[in-house]
């Protein structure tokens, strides 16, 4: 599936998230990185040692989930904009995601915009809780936001206002 | 048309100059940096030649200089690859008949 | 005549990274390029470059040509010549140039002791009825015309080829604005990167693997596409066909290396399907059949930028050193790039171009 449409089945997202029980505890990283190509910078952008080293430049990236502390640094180092980190502990009834974003327009804090699977279909509303852009992140934006827990593990994008791919 | 992209998540929009130039005599704008196949491409015009024996319709195709497809008679002189030639002030750009001649 | 130590034709990637190197142990480089700009097809690149913190991974293609630009203007032995086409390249070693001043033009005529050719690579074409209707373009020439230019192609765009350019640039297609209809490839699978075909499907734009074009409609200007399912060898099934009303068609269906430097410079040459065309065959230091002629980056054979710069790398250290010029970190730098590059080729994706090398060394 990955391979024909661009789009990882369920079980390639099962393998790359943690246990339930380590998403309870906080916030940590997902990478969607399923394929062995010369890459890593996730693991020079990593100080805590939750990317571990790459033997081969060509290795799939080690998460070591407990070292994890969802810091975000990774996020916007990768170049395929496979990262996001997810907050299981946020709220009772919604999950903190931060997903990075290259998109004008930017969504805006507070404001409930459309949230969407990896096929891009709209699934369901998502609360913008913050827009990051530092120097370090250069230029891609990491957006914070709250999805209800019943739709977090479809939620891989978001559209803000008018899509500029519609425009 | 105006097909100027003025707002870019990634790419900063530099200010940059205007200039004045002519396509078929009509007076045409585009800016400093860019080449006369791109402000032409921006004012809407795509067509810049015409294929030498069936007259078909050719815009550029590699923009880079490699290929053929974007010749023009640029102040008289023909076969000018628009597509990487500089825009510059006043510049009198023509669609060219055929081969193209110096005379 | 002028005389130099060290000519390098093409200013991109490689080439930049070869007159970096040759410069280090105090040859004398020429560098040339066609272009006003230096950098060749990084000028163009937003998006951030793979590979380890050497090739500047996780920073944008235009940054790192802008530092490459820095560090070749700051070095004291190497001359920069844009605007200037390099012609031919005679029986007796003499190249001839070109060089543009706004509507004139100079010949020069340069004497050099070795030569880099670093000329890149030609986008190719495909064949289908009015395939040479304004509208259809070279993928990489959109990117050009998008990120250089800051000019949006058109409204509507169809991708045809789902390798790294087409994925690349359809995705900088929707951050400009544009909206994609669709990116077929005729491969029964993706050929890019599937962390690029994941970016762009979670944005909405589709991919059609196994899709072929079958024609082109419209009168100045594209109109109309039409695709269709290929069967096993990749011929139409009747009946399967879609059409789309684009305005925009980008072809990226490959590069080939722009080999005329080495037909003429004498060169063995070899036909290396896996690196796109005919290329020069090289010792492992990139030294051609023709002792001080040597070769990098996509004229060497199609690959990614890192690989261009770490090859440009090798040949401007190698080319300076087989004429005598001392360098004493030698050794052991031009040992750490050959790892680096093939450290590059590995893994999944690398198995091509790993094959495609084994058939061009001698």
């Amino acid at each position: 599936m990955l391979k024909i449409s661009g789009v990882p089945s369920n079980k390639d997202i099962d393998q790359v998230f943690p246990s339930q029980e380590r998403l309870e505890k906080g916030p940590v990283v997902i990478v969607e990185c399923f394929e062995t190509i010369p890459c890593n910078p996730c693991y020079t952008a990593c100080h805590v040692g939750g990317i571990q080293a790459f033997k081969d430049i060509t290795d799939l990236p080690t998460i070591d989930f407990e070292k994890c502390n969802g810091c975000t640094m990774c996020i916007s180092s990768c170049p395929g904009l496979a990262i996001m980190v997810i907050d299981y502990s946020y709220h009772k009834d919604y999950v903190k995601m931060m997903i990075p974003y290259e998109f004008y327009p930017l969504p805006k804090e507070g404001e409930w915009i459309k949230g969407l699977d990896r096929r891009g279909a709209e699934v369901v509303k998502v609360k913008v809780l913050s827009v990051k852009n530092t120097k370090y992140q250069d230029k891609t934006q990491v957006i914070t936001i709250a999805v209800p827990k019943a739709h977090y593990k479809k939620i891989r994008n978001i559209e803000a206002g008018d899509s500029n791919a519609k425009s | 048309m105006n097909q100027r992209i003025n707002k870019h998540p990634i790419i900063d929009i530099p200010l940059r100059q205007k200039i004045k130039f002519f396509y078929n005599g009509k007076e045409f704008f585009g800016f400093e940096g860019e080449t006369i196949a791109s402000a032409l491409h921006a004012a809407g015009i795509t067509k810049l030649s015409e294929s030498i024996k069936h007259h078909r319709p050719r815009g550029f195709y590699c923009a880079i200089g490699n290929c053929s497809s974007c010749f023009m008679r640029v102040d008289g002189k023909p076969n000018v690859k628009t597509c990487v030639e500089p825009l510059r002030e006043n510049m009198v750009v023509e669609n060219q008949e055929g081969r193209g001649s110096i005379i | 005549m002028i005389h130099t130590d060290i000519l390098i034709i093409g200013g991109g990637p490689s080439g930049l990274c070869a007159a970096i190197a040759a410069a280090k142990s105090g040859a004398e480089v020429m560098l040339v390029e066609r272009s006003q700009y230096f950098g060749g097809q990084l000028v163009k690149q937003t998006h951030m470059f793979f590979g380890s913190e050497k090739q500047y991974a996780a920073t944008r293609g235009f940054d790192i040509g802008k530092k490459l630009v820095e560090e070749v203007k700051n070095s004291d032995n190497i001359k920069i010549f844009h605007s200037t086409t390099a012609l031919g390249i005679y029986e007796d070693g003499v190249v001839t140039l070109e060089q543009k001043f706004e509507s004139e033009e100079i010949y020069l005529k340069v004497q050099a002791k070795s030569l880099i050719v670093t000329t890149g690579a030609l986008e190719k074409s495909l064949p289908f009825p009015n395939n040479d209707l304004p509208g259809i373009y070279g993928a990489g020439a959109v990117q050009t015309l998008m990120n250089e230019y800051l000019v949006k192609p058109g409204k509507r765009v169809l991708m045809v080829g789902a390798g790294n350019i087409g994925l690349i640039i359809s995705y900088q297609l929707l951050q400009a604005g544009v909206e994609v209809a669709g990116i077929i490839d005729a491969s029964p699978r993706i050929g890019g990167y599937l962390v690029h075909a994941s970016k762009i499907r979670r944005s909405g734009v589709p991919i059609f693997t196994g899709y072929t074009i079958v024609k082109a409609e419209g009168t100045d200007h594209l109109e109309k596409a039409t695709i269709a399912k290929v069967d096993q060898h990749w011929k139409p099934i009747p009946g399967t066909e879609k059409e789309m009303n684009v305005d925009v068609m980008c072809i990226s269906v490959g590069l080939t290396p722009s080999s005329a430097f080495f037909w003429q410079g004498g060169c063995e040459m070899e036909y290396v399907r896996e690196l796109g065309g005919y290329v020069p065959k090289r010792n492992r230091y990139l030294r051609t059949t023709v002792g001080n002629i040597y070769v990098a980056g996509d004229s060497a054979g199609i690959e990614e930028a890192s690989s261009a710069m770490v090859e440009g790398s090798i040949a401007g250290l190698a080319a300076s050193h087989d004429l005598g010029f001392v360098y004493e970190g030698y050794n052991r730098e031009i040992e750490e790039l050959l790892q680096e590059l093939e450290g590059l080729r590995g893994g999944e994706k690398g198995i091509h171009i790993r094959r495609g090398y084994n058939k061009v060394g001698f």
